[in-house]
C-alpha cells in the first residue's frame, strides 16, 4: 500500500493535459478525438488539446499505467477501424483521486487566507 | 494537406510513429473537417507545425530519458562490465585529448600576434644550412625585397641588472623596433620602442613576470633608470604577460642599432630577423622575392654570400623537425590506446550482446520494434562513452600540466598547454566517435539477428559471426600494441644510445656558475685576469674542490661562437663548414677541471700573456683535419686576424650537445684577448670540480665572488649532468608516456584475447563436453584453445611490424641512427605480445579442459 503511495505522490503534480485526459475516462471509454471533444465541452472551449499532445501524453500514461487501450471496441455503425478506445486504469483512478486532494487543499489553504477567486 | 501531416509526422521517433501515426491522422483529419474558409488551409498547416514539432521533440525527449534509466538498470546489473568499459573509454580519451591539447598548443593554434599567418621567420642558407642573418644581408635584404611590408632583426644578450632587488643576470634581447610592429605588440604600461629609440638605444622594455619579479610590478618604474652592465638604461614600458619573444626565456627587450662598422663583414651572422607578409601576398611568393635578392647579392659577394640562398619560414613552423615529431609521435601512440579501448570495448559489447540474445529476442516478442532495441543498445554504448568520456577528460586534465615539459623552449608564447573550450570540443567529438565506433557494430548485430533464431536455444548461428567479428578486433588489438611496443622499443633504444655518447668530458662533480663581466666596467684585458684570478684562487683553496677554471661558454650551452680559420696565413677569410671551428677562450686548467684528455703538448698556462707569442690549444679532429698524420703541436693558423702557434691539442667534445655533429674546437687564453674586444667572448663561466655537493659549495663561491666584486651578479648556478641530461629530457619524459602507454595496450590486448577465448569456450562448452565424454584428451581440448589465440596473437604481431616499420620511417629522425627494422627490438615486441596472449589463454584453455561432460550435455 505504502508502496503504492510512494508511486502516486511520485506522478503529482499531474501535467494539467494528463489530468483532463484522465477525467474525461473516468466515466466511459473514449477514443482520441472523443477526448479532445470531451475536454473542450467541459472547459467551455478553454482548453482544446492538439492531436501531439493528446497522443503524447497518452503514450505516456500508457507507459505510467494510468490508462490502457481497450481491445474490445464499442460497437457502432460510426466505427473509425483506425480508432483506438482507451479505459482508465484503477491506479490511474487513485492518482486523479490523489491530483483532486491535492488541488482541493490547495484551494482551501488559499481560501483560509481569504483569498476569493471573484475580482474585486 | 493530409500527405503534408504525414510527412511531418516522420519527425517522431518510428515506434510512435507505427503506435499512434493513425490515429493522429484522423484526429487531424477530424478537425480538417471543422475549418473551412479560403484561409483554412494555411491555418491548418501552421496548425499542423506547431503542433508537430514541439511534441515529436518531447516524445524524443521521453524516449532518450527511458532509454537512459534503462540503460542505467541494465549497465547497474553488470558493474564489472560498466566499470571496464569505462576505464577503457576514459584512458582512450584521456591520452587522446591530453595528447591533442599538446599537439594543439604546439603545432596547430594560431600564435598569440594578430594575423599570426603573415608573419614569417627569415634565414639565410649558406650550402644549404640554416643561418642566422649578418646585418649587411639583412640591410640589403630589406632593401631589395618587395613581398614584405617589414622587417626585423633581433638578437639575444645577457645583461647584468643592477638597480633592482639584487644583481642578477637578465636575458634580453635586442631588436629593432620593427620587431615590435610586425608582431603587433603593445605595451601593458608605458609605450615600446619607436624608431627614435634606435639612435641611442639607451631604453628597456621589462617582461611581466620581470617587472613583477625584480620590480614588484611598481607603475612607477616606467622612467626610472637600471643600470645593464654598467650603463643607463630607461624603463619606458612594460609587455603584458602573454608577451614571450622570441622565445619563453626572454625577460627584457632594449632597441638595437646598427653602426657603419657592423656592416662590415658580411659572413657575421647573428641576427635572427622576421617580417609580416604584405596583404596577399604567399609564402611562396615572398620565397621567391627573397630567393632573387639573395642570389644577387650571392652575384655582388661570390666570396662572403657564396651558395647562400634565403629561406622564408611560416612563424608557425619554424620548429624543428625532432620537436614536432616528439608531438606527433605522441598523438599516435595515443590513437593507438582509443583504437585498441574502441576495439575492446566493442569486443566486449558483442559479447554481452550474445549474452543478451534471449533477453532482447524476448523484449522483441513481447512489441518491442527493431529500431528500439537498436535505438536501445546505442543509448548504453553512448552513457557509457560518454561517462568514460568525462572521466577521461579529467584524466586530461590532471596530465596536460605533466606535458608541458614537451613544450619546446623556443615557441614564442608564454602560456602553457591547457584544456580549453577547443579542447574540450575535440575530446567530445572524440567521445561521439568512440561510442558509436564501438556501439554501432554490436546494436546492427542485434538488430539483424532474427528475434526467432535467438529463442531458440542452442543456434550458434549469431554466435559464430559475433566470433568471428570479435576475432578480428582481437588481431586489431595484438597489431596496436606491438606498433606501441616496437615504436617505444626503438626510441628507448634511440635514447639509450644517445645518453651512451662520450660528450668528450666528465660531467660527474662538476658545478657551473655564471658571472658574467659587464662589458663597459671590465673593457681591459687585464681587469678580467685578475677577477678571474681572485675567484679562481679562494675557489681552489676550497674544501673539496679539485679545481676550477673559467671559460667563454659551457659545451651544449653555448652552441654557437663558430669562427672561420686560415692556414698559413693570408687574407681576409669567409666561414664554410670546411674551415669553422667553435672558438672558446680559457683560463688554465680547463681541461683538467672538466676532464678533457691532453692528447699532445701542454694546457694553456699562466706565462701565456699579451706580450708572448699567441698560442692555441686545438681539439684532436682540427689536428687531424688540417694536419692528417702529423702532430698539431708547432703548426701555425690564423683566426679572428692573429696568428696562433698550437702548444696542445685536447680531446674532441660534443659542443652541439649528443645529438649533433660539433665542429673541431680551438682555445685560446683568456689573458691573450685584446682590449676591447670579442663582445661575446670573455670567460663568464666559472667551472668548478669538486667532491663536496653543489649546496656546500655555493655560499662559499657566493662569498668568494662579492669579494672580488661586489656588484658581480652570479647566475644560472647548474650542475655540468643536469646539462648533459638536459639533451635527453624531452625524450626521457616522451618515452615514460609511450612506455605507460604500450604496457597499457599490452594490457588491454592480453585482456581482449582472454575475452575471446573464454566467450569461445563457454559457447562450445557443449561440444567440448561431447568431445571428452567420446574419449578426447584434455590436453588436445587445451592445445586446440591456445593454438586459436596464438594463432590471433601470431596475425596480430605480422599486421602490427608492418605499420610499425612504417610508423619508424616517418620517425627517423628521432632514431639517432637506429634502424626502423632493428630485429632486437622488433623480437621483445613480438615476443612480449605472444608471451602476453598465452597468459591471456592460459585460464580459457584450463577451463575447457575443465568441462564436465555431463553438466555441458544437460544444458542441451
Amino acid at each position: 500500500m505504502s508502496q503504492d503511495r510512494a508511486a502516486i505522490e511520485a506522478l503529482l503534480p499531474l501535467p494539467p493535459a494528463t489530468f483532463h485526459i484522465l477525467l474525461a475516462l473516468v466515466d466511459q471509454e473514449r477514443h482520441g478525438y472523443a477526448i479532445i471533444q470531451d475536454v473542450e465541452a467541459r472547459t467551455d472551449g478553454a482548453l482544446r488539446l492538439s492531436a501531439g499532445t493528446l497522443y503524447r501524453s497518452i503514450a505516456r500514461m500508457v507507459e505510467q499505467g494510468l490508462i490502457r487501450e481497450v481491445t474490445k471496441r464499442p460497437r457502432s455503425v460510426l466505427d473509425d477501424e483506425r480508432r483506438r478506445y482507451y479505459r482508465v486504469t484503477p491506479f490511474g483512478l487513485d492518482v486523479a483521486r490523489a491530483e483532486m486532494r491535492r488541488l482541493t487543499d490547495l484551494v482551501r489553504l488559499a481560501r483560509a487566507r481569504g483569498l476569493t477567486p471573484e475580482t474585486a | 494537406m493530409k500527405r503534408f501531416y504525414r510527412a511531418l509526422l516522420h519527425l517522431y521517433p518510428r515506434g510512435f510513429r507505427a503506435e499512434y501515426g493513425p490515429e493522429l491522422c484522423a484526429t487531424f483529419e477530424e478537425r480538417a473537417r471543422e475549418l473551412s474558409g479560403p484561409l483554412a488551409p494555411l491555418y491548418l498547416a501552421l496548425l499542423a507545425v506547431g503542433d508537430v514539432v514541439p511534441n515529436a521533440l518531447a516524445v524524443h525527449w521521453d524516449t532518450l530519458r527511458q532509454d537512459v534509466r534503462f540503460a542505467a538498470r541494465s549497465l547497474r546489473r553488470t558493474p564489472g562490465f560498466a566499470v571496464t568499459a569505462v576505464l577503457l573509454v576514459a584512458l582512450g580519451v584521456g591520452a587522446n585529448t591530453a595528447a591533442f591539447s599538446l599537439a594543439d598548443f604546439v603545432l596547430l593554434r594560431p600564435l598569440p600576434f594578430p594575423e599570426p599567418d603573415r608573419i614569417v621567420r627569415l634565414w639565410q642558407t649558406p650550402a644549404g644550412f640554416r643561418n642566422e642573418l649578418s646585418p649587411a644581408n639583412y640591410r640589403d635584404w630589406k632593401a631589395m625585397t618587395r613581398s614584405v611590408e617589414t622587417m626585423g632583426a633581433y638578437t639575444a644578450r645577457s645583461m647584468n641588472l643592477v638597480g633592482a632587488v639584487e644583481p642578477r643576470r637578465l636575458e634580453t634581447v635586442t631588436m629593432t623596433p620593427e620587431v615590435l610592429r610586425i608582431l603587433g605588440a603593445r605595451a601593458r604600461a608605458g609605450r615600446v620602442f619607436t624608431p627614435a629609440d634606435s639612435t641611442d638605444g639607451r631604453v628597456i622594455v621589462l617582461s611581466d613576470a620581470l617587472w613583477q619579479s625584480q620590480f614588484g610590478g611598481d607603475p612607477r618604474v616606467i622612467g626610472s633608470v637600471v643600470r645593464l652592465d654598467g650603463a643607463p638604461f630607461t624603463v619606458i614600458g612594460v609587455m603584458p604577460p602573454s608577451f614571450r619573444f622570441p622565445n619563453r626565456q626572454t625577460e627584457a627587450w632594449t632597441p638595437l642599432f646598427f653602426h657603419e662598422s657592423d656592416f662590415v663583414d658580411r659572413t657575421d651572422t647573428y641576427l635572427e630577423a622576421i617580417a609580416r607578409l604584405k596583404d596577399g601576398v604567399s609564402l611562396e611568393q615572398a620565397q621567391r622575392d627573397f630567393a632573387s635578392a639573395a642570389a644577387e647579392l650571392e652575384r655582388r659577394y661570390p666570396r662572403e654570400d657564396k651558395e647562400t640562398g634565403a629561406l622564408v619560414v611560416g612563424l608557425r613552423d619554424d620548429l624543428s623537425v625532432r620537436s614536432r615529431l616528439l608531438v606527433l609521435a605522441l598523438g599516435g601512440a595515443a590513437l593507438c590506446i582509443l583504437l585498441l579501448a574502441c576495439a575492446n570495448l566493442a569486443s566486449l559489447l558483442l559479447a554481452r550482446a550474445a549474452h543478451r540474445a534471449h533477453e532482447l529476442a524476448v523484449r522483441a516478442a513481447l512489441g518491442a520494434g527493431r529500431e528500439r532495441l537498436v535505438r536501445q543498445l546505442i543509448t548504453e554504448s553512448v552513457a557509457l562513452a560518454v561517462v568514460g568520456g568525462a572521466a577521461g577528460i579529467a584524466v586530461a586534465v590532471a596530465g596536460v600540466p605533466l606535458l608541458a615539459r614537451l613544450v619546446p623552449n623556443t615557441l614564442p608564447t608564454a602560456a602553457q598547454p591547457t584544456v580549453d573550450a577547443r579542447v574540450l570540443l575535440a575530446a567530445a567529438l572524440l567521445v561521439a566517435i568512440t561510442g558509436l565506433a564501438f556501439g554501432v557494430a554490436p546494436a546492427i548485430g542485434a538488430g539483424r539477428s532474427s528475434a526467432l533464431d535467438a529463442l531458440r536455444e542452442g543456434t550458434r548461428a549469431a554466435g559464430g559471426r559475433t566470433r568471428r567479428l570479435r576475432a578480428v578486433l582481437v588481431i586489431l588489438e595484438v597489431a596496436a600494441s606491438v606498433v606501441l611496443l616496437i615504436s617505444s622499443g626503438l626510441l628507448l633504444r634511440a635514447a639509450l644510445r644517445i645518453q651512451g655518447t662520450d660528450p668528450g668530458f666528465r660531467a660527474d662533480g662538476v658545478l657551473t656558475v655564471q658571472t658574467a663581466l659587464p662589458f663597459s666596467k671590465y673593457a681591459i684585458t687585464a681587469r678580467r685576469e685578475q677577477f678571474y684570478d681572485h675567484v679562481l684562487r679562494d675557489v681552489r683553496a676550497l674544501p673539496g674542490v679539485r679545481d676550477a677554471a673559467y671559460v667563454t661558454g659551457l659545451p651544449m650551452r653555448m652552441r654557437g661562437g663558430i669562427w672561420p680559420v686560415t692556414i698559413g696565413g693570408g687574407e681576409e677569410v669567409v666561414a664554410d663548414p670546411t674551415n669553422s671551428v667553435s672558438l672558446r677562450f680559457a683560463t688554465p686548467r680547463f681541461f683538467a677541471t672538466l676532464g678533457i684528455p691532453l692528447r699532445e703538448g701542454r694546457d694553456i698556462s699562466r706565462t701565456d700573456r699579451r706580450e708572448s707569442p699567441l698560442v692555441a690549444v686545438v681539439s684532436e679532429s682540427f689536428a687531424k683535419r688540417h694536419w692528417p698524420g702529423q702532430s698539431g703541436i708547432g703548426k701555425r693558423f690564423t683566426i679572428a686576424s692573429g696568428e696562433r702557434e698550437i702548444v696542445g691539442v685536447v680531446g674532441d667534445i660534443r659542443v652541439r650537445g649528443l645529438e649533433r655533429p660539433s665542429e673541431p674546437q680551438v682555445y685560446l687564453p683568456s689573458s691573450q684577448m685584446p682590449d676591447s674586444s670579442y663582445f661575446a667572448y670573455p670567460p663568464k663561466e666559472l667551472v668548478v670540480r669538486s667532491a663536496s655537493s653543489a649546496a656546500a659549495l655555493l655560499p662559499a663561491i657566493r662569498r668568494i665572488v662579492r669579494t672580488a666584486d661586489p656588484e658581480q651578479p652570479i647566475s644560472d648556478v647548474r650542475e655540468m649532468t643536469a646539462i648533459v641530461s638536459d639533451e635527453t629530457a624531452s625524450r626521457v619524459t616522451q618515452l615514460r608516456l609511450l612506455g605507460a602507454l604500450s604496457a597499457i595496450a599490452l594490457l588491454i590486448a592480453g585482456v581482449g584475447i582472454h575475452g575471446l577465448l573464454g566467450f569461445t569456450v563457454s559457447r562450445r562448452a557443449r561440444e567440448i563436453g561431447v568431445r571428452l565424454a567420446l574419449g578426447e584428451r584434455a590436453g588436445s581440448v587445451v592445445r586446440r584453445v591456445l593454438r586459436e589465440g596464438l594463432s590471433l596473437a601470431f596475425a596480430g604481431v605480422a599486421v602490427g611490424i608492418v605499420i610499425a616499420y612504417a610508423a619508424a620511417h616517418a620517425m627517423a629522425a628521432l632514431l639517432a641512427g637506429i634502424r626502423p627494422d632493428d630485429p632486437a627490438t622488433i623480437g621483445v615486441a613480438a615476443a612480449l605480445c605472444i608471451v602476453t596472449a598465452l597468459i591471456g589463454c592460459a585460464h580459457p584453455a584450463v577451463r575447457a579442459a575443465r568441462v564436465d561432460p555431463v553438466t555441458a550435455l544437460r544444458a542441451e
